[in-house]
């Protein structure tokens, strides 16, 4: 019987504590925790499997829709169905569009206040701000007066006394490096890209009925019909629509998400040299661009171990295993074994202190993640993973932009295994996307054009033309990493689910041989000026994307607990 | 406080929004909560002259989707002014403070606003293991639920993991997942707008209405606002006509679907689900699920994993509905379950219908087919 690995949401979005040691004024030692567990795949066990890509799309909100698609791939894959070349143009577009969206939310709204202090932004000189957004770029609001307009925006704010979410955090901090002209823009962006992310995301509005959790998935292909002369299916109007929103998420990264990140990255190079982490990176690749079982992928899968960019290696998955010595369930075979999520097992089992507590035990059992390990060794996913492998790969769009961000901060390429370098990955493949999503706009416009409609396999849509038993894995690349799911089904029910998410890869805590999982090891070496305002260690695990809310312990050797930090 | 509370107007140019449009969104936001167009005025002098109430946000077993919700608030730039009105002290996923810092912003509000402030609560609250399978800075979820939703002048449950325990709370509920009215008993005043996630014009239109009044919104038998709940998806759906002239999708992707019939076929869940997603929409209006192909998953209902699920088989024996219905095939007394929920006159004789029928097919009637629905 196979339970949940953890709980998914909590990978994904849900609370995140780390305890870390620092030493001379760095961290010396960490620990990732997850403390949070729903149980979805004990849930989802019973079920019929046609419904579970609703449940799993659930684990996560802000990267909605990802779970659901490698929920229907891993059924698909369990009973044979193949979906049509428009299912897998609509998913494409969504898959995209899910990624351009959400890394941008993340630069914007989940990672610049580690970099962009809001209350230096107060003493800009407007014209300065204006002077310095029209050096970089040509994104039309830039005036003065434009600037002016935010300022006193956030003036207002403060002279009220009701900051609101912006109130109590570590403004003024040395860490904090950019002068008030460049906060001042970046505030201003934050706001625009609040109000560009949700026009953009009308995409999926119009792909899946709404967003957050779209409703338009189908194992077996989409619910979305698609007909040029009908009003309630994908038509002409739904194919410009796309290209407005797509010709917007253009111009908005091109001109302000790429400029701002390099703007602010110039000013932090140092972040270059720190949390560089496992240095193992996984990427099982994505969009599929033929419907061939082994079509090539846009972005495509592979291995790097230890830094060495002289090759990639293929990726194979079953050489992915489980590890719980320090995660809060049992092994039948003992807590040192390493089980595939195919064979996987979950007993809950908490061992920790019961809340209210101060500490957690980290010599013993100390998450609700377990620690997933490929071929034994920790792996790092995500977009650095992804730019890297196809760097390395020699694809064209990847390898140009990289070189360009790379000359124009004058870094060489070992400035990639760092905080810094997932910053700046995932701002390049946001790039690429834009660049890349209006070609199966094109595509699906072209199948309407010829009159290719179909949109689901429906041969494989009733439980009797199924197996009696099967097991089936669906593999995809979320905006934050290698995502796979694992079913096994029988009788038309879903006997077992595991799903391996992209944070229980980096947010994992210390495996059967106590190494360390990527944010453990890219912790160690961030420097800490002032242990009662830890903002680099922020710095640091949110440049993994983690998404959730994180505990974290600074302590020091002595031991003494002096601080405690909620991350998000 | 040197500045006059009143400077939404020039909050509203710096966003651009002319004082038209934003008297425009007042009145929708008057016919969105089902009040007259005069009461506009009301609005508008509420949101521009009173100070700017405390709200904090907490977020325990939960996906972050109704949090996204949130931020994908529509009538773009006017309803963010809107919400922006809010002093937002405490929300984990966009507040810049961490750690005791962000741990303080919330007990300050708790100690110093005690009674005052609006508590919005995202995600069930486990009860197992001691409170272990959800902490936040060492404290479980019940003891922060308790603490916070206790001293809240209001409690607002968005979606329906903290409306009714949702995703967490489906069989076999691993961790002892509950909604806050159950977690945490005695809260006066609680206001659940469930989905999965919240719709994001149905928590502005009710905080818009709570500053506009002082007061709460009308609600139904589970503390939902009639103006977002009182009707079901069946009654106002696009697709009516084709489920009233016995039109229906067959298969995915068939004639029928690209032609917009009706899905009651393929699984759809509006006749048993209330909400007002075929007037609102989703994502400023720009679609819902059911316009876009897909039926209904009833995701505003208590237990819908477990009593909307098989989500593709068919709702038993509707009037006007064919001979391909099979009891078999559906969560037929699941069904009768959500219906008796609702209490609403409609479903319960619905289902008392059903129960004597036991559950044969009702031959297609299409002067009759409006019969289901009407609440």
């Amino acid at each position: 019987m196979t339970h949940i690995v953890v709980d998914p949401v909590t990978r994904i979005e849900g609370h995140l504590r780390i305890e870390a040691e620092v030493d001379g004024g760095q961290v010396s030692n960490a620990w990732s925790s997850s403390t949070m567990f729903r149980g979805i795949e004990i849930i989802l066990q019973g079920r019929d499997p046609r419904d579970a890509w609703a449940f799993t799309q659930r684990i996560c909100g802000v990267c909605t829709t990802v779970h659901a698609i490698a929920s229907i791939r891993a059924v698909e894959n369990a009973i044979g169905a193949k979906p049509p070349p428009n299912a897998r143009i609509l998913r494409n577009l969504i898959i995209a569009s899910q990624c351009i969206q959400d890394h941008v939310i993340h630069f914007y709204h989940l990672h610049a206040l580690d970099w962009v202090d809001i209350v230096s932004a107060l003493k800009a000189d407007p014209a300065g701000t204006s002077t310095l957004a029209q050096s970089i770029s040509n994104w039309p609001k830039s005036s003065t007066t434009y600037f002016k307009g935010i300022q006193d925006r956030i003036k207002g704010l403060v002279d009220r006394g009701q900051l609101g979410p912006f109130g109590n955090a570590y403004w003024g901090h040395p860490a904090y490096k950019l002068p008030p002209e460049a906060n001042l823009m970046a505030v201003a962006h934050y706001l625009e890209a609040l109000d560009w992310q949700r026009e953009f995301i009308k995409m999926h509005a119009i792909l899946g009925g709404k967003n957050p959790h779209l409703q338009s998935f189908l194992v077996g292909g989409m619910a979305t019909p698609v007909d040029p002369n009908a009003q309630a299916a994908l038509n002409v109007h739904s194919i410009a629509a796309f290209k407005d929103m797509i010709a917007g998420a253009k111009q908005f990264v091109s001109q302000v998400y790429i400029p701002d990140l390099l703007a602010v990255a110039s000013f932090y190079k140092d972040w270059a040299g720190y949390g560089a982490g496992v240095g193992n990176y996984m990427v099982y690749g994505e969009y599929p661009l033929n419907d061939e079982s082994n079509s090539p992928l846009f972005i495509p899968s592979g291995i790097i171990r230890n830094r060495d960019i002289s090759k990639v290696e293929a990726f194979d998955a079953s050489k992915i295993t489980e590890h719980i010595k320090h995660s809060w369930y049992d092994y039948a075979e003992g807590d040192d074994k390493a089980l595939h999520p195919s064979a996987g097992e979950t007993k809950p089992n908490y061992t920790g202190p019961e809340p209210p507590y101060e500490r957690l035990n980290t010599s013993e059992k100390y998450s609700w993640l377990k620690s997933p390990r490929y071929d034994g060794v920790p792996m790092e996913v995500g977009p650095l993973s992804r730019m890297l492998v196809s760097y390395v790969q020699g694809h064209e769009q990847v390898t140009g932009l990289v070189n360009a961000v790379l000359k124009k901060l004058e870094v060489g390429p070992a400035a990639l295994f760092s905080t810094l370098g997932r910053v700046a990955a995932r701002g390049i493949e946001t790039q690429i996307l834009v660049d890349k999503i209006g070609d199966w706009v094109d595509e699906l416009a072209a199948n309407m054009g010829s009159g290719e409609l179909r949109i689901h396999d429906n041969s494989k849509w009733e439980p009797s033309s199924w197996p009696k038993e099967s097991t089936g894995a669906g593999f995809h690349e979320a905006p934050r990493g290698a995502l796979g799911h694992w079913v096994h089904i029988k009788d038309a029910k879903i006997n077992r689910y595991q799903c391996v998410v992209p944070s229980t890869w980096n947010a994992g805590p210390r495996d059967a041989g106590d190494t360390p999982g990527p944010y453990e090891a890219a912790l160690v070496g961030t420097p800490v000026a002032d242990p009662e305002q830890p903002i680099e260690i922020l710095r640091t695990v949110h440049s993994f994307d983690p998404c959730m809310a994180c505990g974290v312990h600074v302590v020091d050797t002595g031991g003494r607990e002096v601080t405690r930090v909620k991350a998000r | 406080m040197n500045v006059p509370t009143s400077d939404l107007c020039r909050e509203l140019e710096a966003r651009g929004v002319s004082r038209r449009e934003f008297l425009g969104f007042c009145s929708a936001m008057a016919v969105m909560i089902g009040l007259p167009k005069s009461a506009a005025a009301a609005i508008a002098d509420a949101l521009e002259n009173k100070p700017k109430p405390t709200l904090v946000w907490l977020e325990f077993q939960d996906c972050a989707g109704n949090t996204e919700s949130f931020l994908r608030s529509s009538k773009p730039t006017a309803a963010e002014v809107v919400l922006d009105l809010l002093s937002i002290d405490y929300h984990e996923t966009i507040m810049a403070a961490a750690g005791h810092r962000a741990e303080e912003a919330l007990d300050s509000v708790v100690k110093n606003k005690q009674g005052q402030y609006i508590a919005v609560v995202e995600g069930s609250i486990p009860t197992g293991a001691n409170g272990a399978y959800c902490t936040i800075g060492g404290k479980s979820a019940l003891q922060i639920a308790n603490e916070v939703c206790s001293n809240a002048a209001a409690v607002i449950a968005v979606g329906t993991c903290a409306t009714f325990g949702g995703l967490p709370a489906a069989s076999p509920n691993p961790t002892g997942a509950l909604g806050v009215a159950d977690a945490v008993p005695g809260i006066k005043t609680q206001i659940n707008l469930s989905a999965c996630p919240v719709n994001a014009e149905n928590l502005t239109a009710t905080v818009v209405y709570f500053l506009t009044y002082g007061r709460w919104p009308a609600t139904d038998a589970l503390n939902r606002p009639l103006f977002a709940y009182g009707k079901s998806i069946h009654d106002n759906c696009e697709r009516r006509a084709h489920y009233d002239s016995g039109q229906y999708v067959e298969q995915w992707g068939d004639e029928a679907h690209r032609q917009g019939h009706c899905l009651y076929k393929m699984g759809c869940k509006g006749p048993v689900s209330f909400q007002n997603c075929p007037n609102v929409g989703w994502n400023d209006n720009t679609s819902w699920p059911i316009a876009c192909g897909h039926g209904c998953i009833g995701c505003a209902e208590p237990d819908f994993w477990d009593k909307m699920t098989p989500f593709y088989a068919h709702l038993p024996g509707f009037p006007g509905f064919g001979k391909a219905s099979n009891i078999d095939k559906v969560g037929f007394w699941g069904t009768v379950g959500v219906a008796a929920a609702f209490g609403t006159h409609t479903l319960i004789h619905l289902g008392k219908k059903l129960v004597g029928s036991g559950g044969e097919d009702k031959p297609a009637d299409p002067t009759k087919g409006s019969e289901g629905g009407d609440a």
